[in-house]
């Protein structure tokens, strides 16, 4: 019972969330801790798929809901990290197919097992958001630096104040070239107008479209650039005190910089 | 060339104008997520403005609308009667009392200031409010 249980939620679709999960999850098992990820987006499944484990589901989330099989049944091993698993999704069903109550219970089953349980939300405010966040104690909440995905993010952060769910962001698929020349809004501004603690900053990355082309989460990679942003936002939710790598210089210099790369 | 002397003098992109745009259009979101807020607002404005006239409380109406680069405040309330006798002021009322008096009951305040105020939380603004809900609101002159 003593897991961290937290839900990755943006309000908008297609910002990451699931990406953001699959990665943070096998970051924290790489670490030894024992992960379950919960994909709550009922009837649009894809953390299985992100994660290249889409072959071996057997059991879904609504299943366990309703009784018809066991947690430990349902839940798939990662073969590549010991400590990780994941609850797929139900496929075929509607978000209203299970409950506020059951989903928590389920979340609680799985807090019993492990350090971790990462929940990951599906977009939109109603009966999957409502789900997903009554079972978590805390949350993640994933945006891109455009108009449209920090508006329904300030949304998901309102609804969360009101339900008293401690927060802290993530501010993904940030271009540093385009923060530069002032062409996107920057991690600041995005932190100003959400006013909620900054947990991490991904950048836009190639690698992540190659990894999740694979199925294979991209802190597999020894290589990447941004495995190692992953493992320093696990570091931040494991307590530790991490600077945050900057993407956006500004200033002169920051500026003679990439007008020379570019220009 | 024109590229590389646009970066080298840092020329504002269009990361300003999302900036702006958001930062109106979320403060209209967390005023359409308030309603109990904007209510509890228009009590205190009326109880306020009914120390020096009588207005009718059915009939007024409070709305906010863009104007340029900030959120207006507009509160029409219809006045039915001047009562002279309680013309002065309680020393306790909490406003900031503009010295222009409004033509008609007709009050235009600006809800946010020149400086970029920070958004805040809608809970935050549900504390404040009293306070703020009638700050800045020019009252209606003691005839």
């Amino acid at each position: 019972m003593n897991a961290r249980r937290i839900v990755v939620t943006s309000g908008k679709g297609g910002v990451g969330k699931t990406t953001t999960t699959a990665n943070l999850g096998a970051a924290l098992a790489k670490r030894g801790k024992r992960v379950i990820l919960i994909d709550a987006d009922i009837g649009l499944r894809n953390l299985d798929l992100v994660l290249g484990l889409e072959k071996r589901i057997v059991f879904d989330l609504v299943e366990v809901a309703e009784g018809r099989c066991q947690l430990r049944q349902a839940l798939i091993k990662d073969k590549r990290f010991e400590s990780l698993s994941i609850l797929p999704a139900a496929q075929t069903r509607e978000k209203d197919a299970i409950t506020e109550e059951q989903f928590s219970a389920i979340v609680d089953r799985a807090a019993e097992q492990s350090d971790y349980v990462l929940i990951d939300c599906p977009a939109g405010i109603e009966t999957g958001f409502r789900n997903a966040v009554a079972g978590a104690a805390e949350a993640i909440v994933v945006t891109t630096p455009e108009v449209s995905s920090i508006r329904d993010a300030d949304r998901v952060v309102g609804k969360l104040a009101d339900r008293g769910k401690p927060m802290r962001l993530i501010v993904n698929r940030l271009r540093s070239d385009m923060v530069r020349s002032g062409d996107m809004l920057s991690v600041d501004d995005v932190c100003e107008i959400l006013a909620i603690e900054l947990l991490g900053i991904v950048p836009d990355s190639d690698e992540i479209i190659d990894t999740t082309n694979r199925g294979e989460p991209v802190v597999l990679d020894e290589t990447s650039r941004v495995r190692v942003i992953y493992d320093k936002i696990v570091r931040r939710l494991e307590g530790e005190i991490v600077p945050f790598t900057r993407f956006d210089g500004q200033g002169f210099f920051g500026r003679l910089f990439d007008a020379m790369k570019v220009g | 060339m024109i590229d590389f002397l646009k970066k080298l003098f840092g020329h504002s992109g269009s990361s300003s104008t999302a900036k702006e745009r958001l930062r109106l259009v979320l403060m209209t979101d967390h005023l359409e997520l308030a309603p109990d807020m904007i209510d509890a607002m228009k009590r205190d404005l009326v109880d306020v403005i009914s120390r020096y006239v009588e207005v009718d409380r059915d009939k007024i109406d409070v709305t906010f609308e863009q104007q340029d680069k900030a959120l207006a405040m507009l509160a029409n309330i219809p006045i039915l009667s001047v009562n002279r006798a309680n013309g002065q002021p309680a020393p306790s009322v909490a406003v900031a009392a503009s010295a222009e008096p409004a033509p008609a009951a007709v009050a235009t305040a600006p809800a946010a200031a020149d400086a970029p105020a920070p958004i805040k939380r809608k809970r935050r603004r549900r504390k404040k409010a009293k306070s703020q809900g009638v700050a800045g609101v020019p009252e209606t002159a003691p005839a």
